[in-house]
């Protein structure tokens, strides 16, 4: 299992690759956007929208032999290749790593062109969210220990 | 030269038009930039951007109190705007002029004046379900600050007004009528002439919301004859942060002032104080003087031009782009009434007003998507938003073309 920052240094790799054109790089997260559109119709109820997000994400996550799984979807292509993104960077990796994280790759990848200072709030909710399950996920877990 | 050329006399000389638009001439992600976002805000001709330059190299100074040279200027600039601007909608006197934010500031002033002081509770107030945010919030403050009703005129399929039902929704106890002259989101033009008539018929007010008609439309507000017209700058070549609040004579002088401050009033003492007259009544504080005077230039712009060439060569932009959109498949317009401005929204099916605009954006062309400050309206159409695209003098039937094949192209990716 590749490590988050393995992950990242992947991801910005590849957008070194569209040369930085925007075409290129909307292609990208488009065909990420359509790869992971995972959740079937049940799991897009109210209570698993992502708050604070323009488009609307929907996020579940399950725990498993000391990683998390999350899977997500939304109404917007674009911001499905977002959240993709994410999911590949967050997906199977353990709680405590997930909340040690640094995403640096946000930044290298200049994903500001493609949120733009409005959704950029709606993109930092979707980090927020996923770290809130980490959490969860790992006080369980202490709390478990704890008292076996 | 093609038939379309032959029709418009603007279209020939439109790269005349276009040199004088310095931001038109660049790349945007690596595509020439089209611009199709003009309802929102459009351009600046360089001789807007010249007068700013101008005024503060040369004419700066405070306005109306100072004796020397500069306040002279920047006086009598201020108020050539003003005089301008009264000419412009063929307003009686320049004093019916008041210098505002924007059409929005201009909407609240009428609430906050007028509304405050001449309606009573169980008063009502009448607008249609197409308005904007401004022509809708205002209003629902003043109710709920006073007891009065909103009522909503509902709308046809095509995105008009139900006219019909004007008659019955009006009474002796509607006591403003509101609503826009050119919806931003549908581009629908409303009959202003013959709903005032009925506004005035039962007492009301007529106030129009003109953002969206004054650089597209001929204004007249005699010829009108509504009580209140409310425009900005930013929408007609101008800069931003000016709106121009006309309103008659007899309506701003009974009113109370909007805000308190310097330059609004006549004495002061702290027993009483005296306010000036109109219009200077209403613009308390220092105005935002450089852009009142660009202002200037703007309407001198379009004048040069002409409403007439305009009205023909948006309107030359407006049938082409809505035939050749339409030819995509899964295409819809959302307003198609028979009379429109240059504006055409649309929807996509199955593909999501956001990913169209960032799709468009990385190819050049910049439109407006989501709900254009009318929840309401889209609501009524049971849509989260649409696409916009609206015209501006300076578009042409090739930027059309490529927007069209972009489109094109974007469904045949995503359809794939």
């Amino acid at each position: 299992m590749k490590n988050i920052n393995d992950i990242q240094d992947e991801i910005v790799e590849e957008f070194s690759f569209l040369q930085d054109d925007l075409d290129m790089c909307v292609e990208y997260l488009i065909e990420l956007g359509i790869k992971n559109k995972q959740l079937s119709d049940e799991f897009r109820t109210e209570e698993n929208i992502v708050k604070g997000c323009q488009s609307k994400v929907w996020m579940v996550a399950n725990y498993h032999q000391g990683a998390i799984e999350y899977k997500a979807d939304s109404n917007t292509l674009i911001t499905m290749g977002l959240v993709g993104m994410l999911l590949r960077v967050f997906s199977g990796q353990k709680p405590q790593d997930i909340l040690n994280s640094d995403l640096y790759f946000i930044n290298k990848i200049g994903m500001n062109r493609f949120i733009g200072t409005q959704r950029s709030n709606g993109f930092a909710a979707m980090i927020k969210q996923m770290k809130l399950y980490a959490l969860a996920y790992l006080t369980k877990e202490d709390v478990k220990s704890e008292s076996s | 030269m093609n038939t379309i050329d032959q029709e418009s006399a603007v279209l020939n000389d439109l790269a005349k038009i276009r040199s004088a638009f310095p931001i038109l001439h660049q790349q945007v992600n690596g595509k020439p930039l089209i611009y199709f976002d003009n309802a929102a805000s459009n351009q600046k001709p360089i001789s807007v951007i010249q007068a700013l330059e101008h005024y503060y190299k040369h004419d700066h100074s405070n306005i109306h109190r100072g004796l020397h040279t500069l306040a002279e200027r920047a006086t009598v600039a201020y108020e050539e705007s003003r005089k301008a601007a009264a000419s412009f909608i063929n307003a009686t006197e320049s004093d019916e002029i008041i210098f505002t934010k924007g059409t929005t500031e201009g909407i609240n002033l009428i609430a906050s004046t007028f509304g405050r002081k001449f309606l009573v509770p169980g008063d009502e107030i009448l607008i249609t379900t197409m308005e904007h945010h401004s022509n809708i919030v205002p209003w629902q403050m003043l109710c709920e600050e006073k007891g009065l009703e909103l009522k909503v005129l509902p709308l046809l399929d095509n995105g008009e007004a139900n006219w019909s039902q004007l008659n019955s929704m009006l009474s002796d106890r509607t006591k403003i009528v509101s609503i826009v002259h050119a919806s931003n989101s549908l581009g629908t033009i409303n009959p202003i002439k013959e709903i005032g008539e009925k506004a005035h018929k039962v007492g009301a007010i007529m106030v129009v919301d003109g953002a969206q008609a004054a650089a597209h439309l001929d204004i007249d507000v005699q010829h009108l004859n509504c009580d209140f017209y409310a425009f900005s700058s930013h929408k007609m070549y101008g800069p931003t942060g000016v709106g121009i609040l006309y309103g008659k004579r007899k309506w701003l002088e009974a009113m109370p002032p909007y805000q308190g401050g310097g330059e609004m009033i006549k004495e002061v003492s702290f027993d009483q104080t005296t306010y000036s007259d109109i219009p200077h009544k209403f613009e308390a504080g220092t105005p935002n003087i450089a852009d009142v005077v660009a202002f200037k230039t703007a309407i001198e712009f379009i004048d040069r031009i002409g409403k007439k060439a305009i009205i023909k060569h948006e309107n030359l932009l407006l049938d082409y782009a809505s035939k050749a959109l339409t030819r995509i498949d899964g295409f819809r317009i959302i307003g198609t009434a028979p009379e429109k401005v240059g504006v055409i929204s649309f929807v996509l099916e199955g593909i999501h007003h956001f990913d169209l605009g960032i799709m468009l954006d990385a190819k050049g062309i910049a439109v407006r998507t989501g709900h254009h400050c009318t929840q309401p309206l889209m609501e009524c159409y049971g849509i989260e938003g649409t696409v916009r695209v609206s015209f501006a003098i300076y578009n042409t039937i090739e930027e059309i073309d490529i927007l069209v094949k972009s489109l094109e192209s974007i469904v045949n990716r995503l359809r794939s």
